[in-house]
C-alpha cells in the first residue's frame, strides 16, 4: 500500500521538469487548505494539470490490467494468460487505429476503441460457445482466432494511412504511452475500470474454487457459466477502458499477477487486492522511467516489454514452470 | 427404508455410442456401493449420471426421489460429494484452503469461508487424518495425502452421499489401504458411497453391496459375498480368476480374496 503512493509522490516532482517535493507538497495541500503560494505558475501548472493525472491514469490502467491478469490466470488455469487473450488488445486497437484514420479526434478514438474492445470478446465469446457453454480451451482458441483477424485489420489501416500524418500517429498510439492524460479521460476511463475491478474482488475467493478446474467447481456448487461470464465482463469493461486510453499497454497483465503471488501467495482473495496495489506503483514506475530515462519521451509499451520480457524468463527459469 | 439413491432402466448413450443400458440399483443410508469392471466399461460414466453431471437418455435416476437431473446444482452440492480420479493440481494452495472449498455450496457467490466454515474443514481435516498438514501447499504432498485431502474436501460438503472414482488408481500399496480405511470407516457416519474399481479385492474389503460391470451391464448386483463368484468375476473380465477364502484372524468369519489364475 506505502509503495504506490510513495511512487505517486515521486512522479510529481520529477520529470523533465524537475521541481522541488516540498514545493509539489505544498501544491497540493494548497487544494485542501489555504496555503500562500510561493511558487511559479507554471510549476502549479505542471503538478495540477499535467503530472497528476497522469499519475493517476497510469495507476489506474496498472491496477486493472494487474487485477484483470490476474483473474484470467486463475480462470484460465494457465500461467501465460494475459489480458489479451480472448483479443481485447487488437480489438481495441483497430478501433482506436480506426479512429485516427477517419478523425483523429480524441474523445472519438476512446470511444471507437473501447466499444471495437467489448465487440472483440463479445465475438469471441460466441464463437466459443458449444452445447450453450464455453470450454476454458475453445474461448482460449477462439480467442487467438479474434485476436489474429484484428491485427490483420490494424495492419490494413496502417497499409492505407497517410504515411505522412496518419501512420506515426497509428503507430505511436499503438505503443502505448500516458503523455494525452487529461481529467477527461479520468472521468469516462475511471469509473469503467472501478466498476470491472469491484466485480473481480466480489468474486475473488469463488475464482480458488474455479481455478480446480470446471467440473470440480460445478460439483462444488459452483454455476460455473455465470461466474465465467462475471469474470470475462469484469476483466473486457477494464482492459478495453485502460487500452482506450493508453494504448497497447503489454506484460502488466502477466506480469504483476506473479509478482503477486511470490509476495502473498495463491489465494485469490488476497491475491486480486495485492495485485491493484503492485500493478499501480508499476505502472506509475514506469510511466515515470519513459519519462526521465532520456530526452525524448519513451512509448510505456515497449518499456513495459523491455522490462516484463526478461523479468518473466527469470520468473520461468526459477519456478520451472511451475507456480508460486 | 426409502434408498437414498435409485436408479431405474438406466440408460446412457454419446450419440449413437451406447455407454450403458438397463442398470437399476438402490443404495441406502451408510452402504457401501462398489461398482466393479473392467476399463471402459462405463462405470465413470454411470458416476457421472449420479453426479447431475451428465443426463440420462433413458430411465431414472433418483435422490431421496427426486430426479437427480432436475436439482440445482447448489443444492445437488449440498447432498453428492464428487471424489475425482484425474486431478491436475495448479496453484499451490494450502490444504486447508483445498478443502475450505467444500463449503462453497453453502456461500453465496460473493462470499467467502467463515470462522464456523474453516472449523468445519478442519474437522474433516482430522476425520481422515490429515490434520497435522493443514498448512501444506496441496501441490508439495504426496499423491496419498492429496486424494485424503480431497476426499476431506467432499467430507466438507456435509453429503448424505460421496462419489468415487477409482479413489485408488494412482496410490502405492499402503496408500491405496489407509484411503480405503478411511472410506470404510466414513460409512459408518450414515454416508452412502459409491465408488468404482477396477480391483475386486478392493470390493471384497467392503462388506457391503457390489455391482458388477461388464460392457454397460451389471453382469451381477447385490450382496458383496454373495455376488462376487468365481464365475462373476470370469463373466466381468473375461479371464480365469480364483477365489480364496480364510478364516478371519479375529476367528469371527471368512476373509476373500482373488487372483487370476494362469
Amino acid at each position: 500500500m506505502v509503495l504506490p503512493l510513495a511512487f505517486f509522490y515521486i512522479s510529481l516532482f520529477l520529470g523533465r521538469y524537475a521541481l522541488d517535493p516540498l514545493i509539489v507538497m505544498r501544491i497540493l495541500l494548497s487544494k485542501i487548505i489555504p496555503i500562500h503560494p510561493n511558487w511559479d505558475a507554471t510549476a502549479e501548472a505542471i503538478v495540477m494539470q499535467i503530472r497528476l493525472p497522469r499519475t493517476i491514469l497510469a495507476a489506474c490502467v496498472g491496477a486493472g490490467l494487474s487485477i484483470s491478469g490476474a483473474a484470467y490466470q486463475g480462470m484460465f488455469r494457465n500461467p501465460l494468460v494475459s489480458t489479451d487473450i480472448l483479443g481485447v488488445s487488437s480489438a481495441a486497437g483497430f478501433g482506436a487505429a480506426l479512429a485516427i484514420l477517419v478523425s483523429g479526434n480524441d474523445l472519438e478514438i476512446q470511444l471507437f476503441s473501447f466499444l471495437f474492445g467489448l465487440a472483440g470478446v463479445a465475438l469471441t465469446y460466441l464463437i466459443a460457445r458449444v452445447y450453450k457453454t464455453t470450454p476454458v480451451l475453445m474461448l482460449v482458441l477462439s480467442g487467438i482466432v479474434v485476436a489474429a483477424f484484428f491485427s490483420a485489420l490494424i495492419s490494413a489501416v496502417k497499409y492505407v494511412a497517410d504515411p505522412d500524418n496518419k501512420l506515426p500517429a497509428v503507430t505511436y498510439w499503438l505503443l502505448g504511452s500516458f503523455s494525452g492524460s487529461s481529467y477527461r479521460k479520468l472521468a469516462t476511463v475511471i469509473p469503467l475500470i472501478s466498476l470491472g475491478t469491484a466485480g473481480l474482488l466480489l468474486v475473488r475467493w469463488r475464482l480458488n474454487v474455479l481455478s480446480m478446474g470446471e467440473e470440480e467447481a460445478r460439483s462444488l456448487g459452483v454455476k460455473a457459466e455465470l461466474l465465467k461470464g462475471i469474470i470475462i465482463v469484469s476483466t473486457t469493461v477494464i482492459t478495453a477502458a485502460a487500452v482506450s486510453v493508453s494504448g497497447l499497454v503489454g506484460w502488466v497483465g502477466l506480469v504483476i499477477p506473479h509478482v503477486g503471488r511470490m509476495i502473498v501467495g495463491p489465494d485469490h482473495k488476497t491475491l486480486l487486492p495485492a495485485t491493484l496495489a503492485i500493478g499501480a506503483a508499476y505502472l506509475i514506475l514506469i510511466d515515470i522511467l519513459a519519462r526521465t530515462l532520456t530526452a525524448q519521451e519513451i512509448p510505456v509499451g515497449i518499456l513495459t516489454a523491455v522490462i516484463g520480457a526478461p523479468f518473466f524468463a527469470y520468473l520461468l527459469r526459477r519456478t520451472k514452470g511451475g507456480w508460486r | 427404508m426409502e434408498p437414498r439413491i435409485q436408479l431405474r432402466d438406466a440408460c446412457f448413450r454419446y450419440d449413437e455410442h451406447e455407454i450403458f443400458n438397463d442398470l437399476n440399483l438402490d443404495l441406502y443410508p451408510g452402504e457401501v456401493l462398489c461398482i466393479l469392471g473392467p476399463n471402459g466399461c462405463g462405470k465413470t460414466t454411470l458416476l457421472r449420471c449420479l453426479s447431475g453431471a451428465l443426463k440420462l437418455n433413458k430411465g431414472k435416476a433418483q435422490l431421496n426421489g427426486k430426479d437427480i437431473a432436475s436439482f440445482d446444482i447448489i443444492e445437488l452440492a449440498k447432498k453428492v460429494g464428487f471424489l475425482f480420479q484425474e486431478h491436475a493440481t495448479l496453484f499451490p494452495f494450502s490444504a486447508l484452503e483445498v478443502v475450505r472449498m467444500g463449503r462453497t455450496p453453502y456461500l453465496g457467490l460473493f462470499g467467502s469461508p467463515s470462522a464456523k466454515d474453516t472449523e468445519l474443514a478442519e474437522k474433516a481435516l482430522d476425520k481422515v487424518g490429515m490434520l497435522h498438514i493443514k498448512h501444506k501447499p496441496y501441490t508439495q504432498i504426496s499423491g496419498g495425502e492429496r486424494q485424503l485431502i480431497l476426499l476431506a474436501r467432499t467430507l466438507a460438503q456435509e453429503p448424505e452421499v460421496i462419489l468415487l472414482d477409482e479413489p485408488t488408481s494412482h496410490l502405492d500399496f499402503k496408500n491405496q489401504a489407509l484411503s480405503l480405511r478411511t472410506i470404510n470407516k466414513l460409512s459408518e457416519h450414515n454416508i452412502s458411497m459409491v465408488m468404482t474399481t477396477h480391483n475386486p479385492n478392493h470390493a471384497l474389503l467392503f462388506p457391503d453391496t457390489v455391482a458388477m460391470m461388464s460392457g454397460g451391464k451389471f453382469i451381477a448386483s447385490g450382496q458383496t459375498m454373495d455376488v462376487v463368484t468365481e464365475d462373476n468375476l470370469r463373466k466381468t473380465y473375461g479371464i480365469e480368476v480364483k477365489l480364496f477364502s480364510v478364516p478371519d484372524p479375529d476367528g469371527k468369519g471368512t476373509f476373500k480374496f482373488c487372483s487370476p489364475w494362469f
